[in-house]
């Protein structure tokens, strides 16, 4: 293609369209939707409300709760007895699912999966990866957990145990990782930092 | 809520069932052996409530731990490798 060209006013569109047909499922969900908006149950507003809400959650609640749990060892040991108490002393609403925190140690590494769908802590990491919703992670996890953290950049030494969390139904894992050395003294601002949301599913370590 | 049956470190087989319906039990643990991690709690049976009946009486739910060496023939990593999965009580038996 010249230069002239690019210079000449485009007719098509740069990216395609993505406006196909709804598949079913697309369809029933808007119907059912506006039916809902048409009865009065909850307006437009409050469904855009709901989606601004569940996007504002970020991994910096996660974060947040690991670096209070890395400066504060009583609040550490709340959270490993009761991870939705804690996060609530945080100001986190956990809402319907509870929250249990899982904590790797030199000798104990934890990875979080859902193989029956895609169940992910939202409420303290937000919305999940695209990988950690396929299917390839889905089954590898739990099958062979050490090639998936080898391919994730996590080689672990043979005297580790890895412990895979299935979220198959009601709790919700967050995994507390090694905090790192050469941090002593730190703030807990400048720790939450370094604590990112790859760590909390468990496929790396934090580092500095 | 149903009275739990099983204790801490108890050891449990998770039945070899295929019901129709929405279940909660993946298929890769069915029929494994492992033990009582803990007690998560009472939640409504998802099998009713995906049918939106009330699920009750709220089923016992654990966290049940197994060896990776046990689930898989050909597992690779070493033998103290786990994974844990939350069963609901209806699900689990006492093991052999």
């Amino acid at each position: 293609m010249t230069e002239i060209h690019h210079l000449h006013p485009h007719r098509h569109p740069a990216v395609p369209d993505d406006d196909g047909p709804l598949g079913y499922y697309q369809a029933l969900e808007v119907a059912v939707r506006e039916l809902l908006v048409e009865k009065g149950i909850f307006s437009g507003d409050d469904v855009r409300r709901a989606i601004e809400a569940m996007d504002a959650r970020t991994p910096a609640q996660g974060a947040r709760i690991v670096a209070r749990a890395w400066t504060n060892p009583a609040y550490k040991a709340r959270l490993l007895a009761d991870g939705t108490a804690a996060a609530r002393e945080l100001g986190i609403d956990t809402a319907a699912t509870r929250l249990i925190a899982v904590e790797n140690t030199r000798l104990l590494h934890n990875l979080v999966v859902c193989t029956l769908c895609s169940c992910y802590p939202r409420m303290v990491l937000g919305l999940p990866p695209d990988w950690y919703k396929s299917r390839a992670y889905r089954s590898r996890a739990v099958r062979e957990p050490r090639g998936v953290l080898r391919e994730f950049g996590t080689v672990l030494p043979e005297d580790v145990e890895v412990r895979v969390h299935d979220s198959t139904a009601d709790m919700r894992y967050l995994v507390l990782p090694e905090r790192p050395d050469g941090t002593e003294g730190w703030s807990e601002e400048r720790l939450a930092g370094l604590v990112t949301r790859d760590s909390m599913i468990g496929v790396t370590r934090c580092r500095l | 809520m149903l009275s739990p049956r099983f204790g801490l470190g108890a050891r449990v087989t998770v039945r070899r069932a295929d019901p129709p319906g929405h279940l909660r039990t993946p298929w890769y643990i069915r029929g494994q052996s492992g033990e009582i991690e803990r007690l998560c709690g009472a939640f409504a049976n998802p099998e009713e409530l995906a049918y939106n009946r009330p699920g009750l009486p709220a089923q016992p739910l654990y966290r049940v731990r197994f060896h990776q060496c046990e689930i898989w023939p050909d597992y690779s990593g070493p033998a103290q490798d786990t994974v844990e999965v939350e069963i609901f009580q209806h699900w689990l038996e006492p093991a052999p």
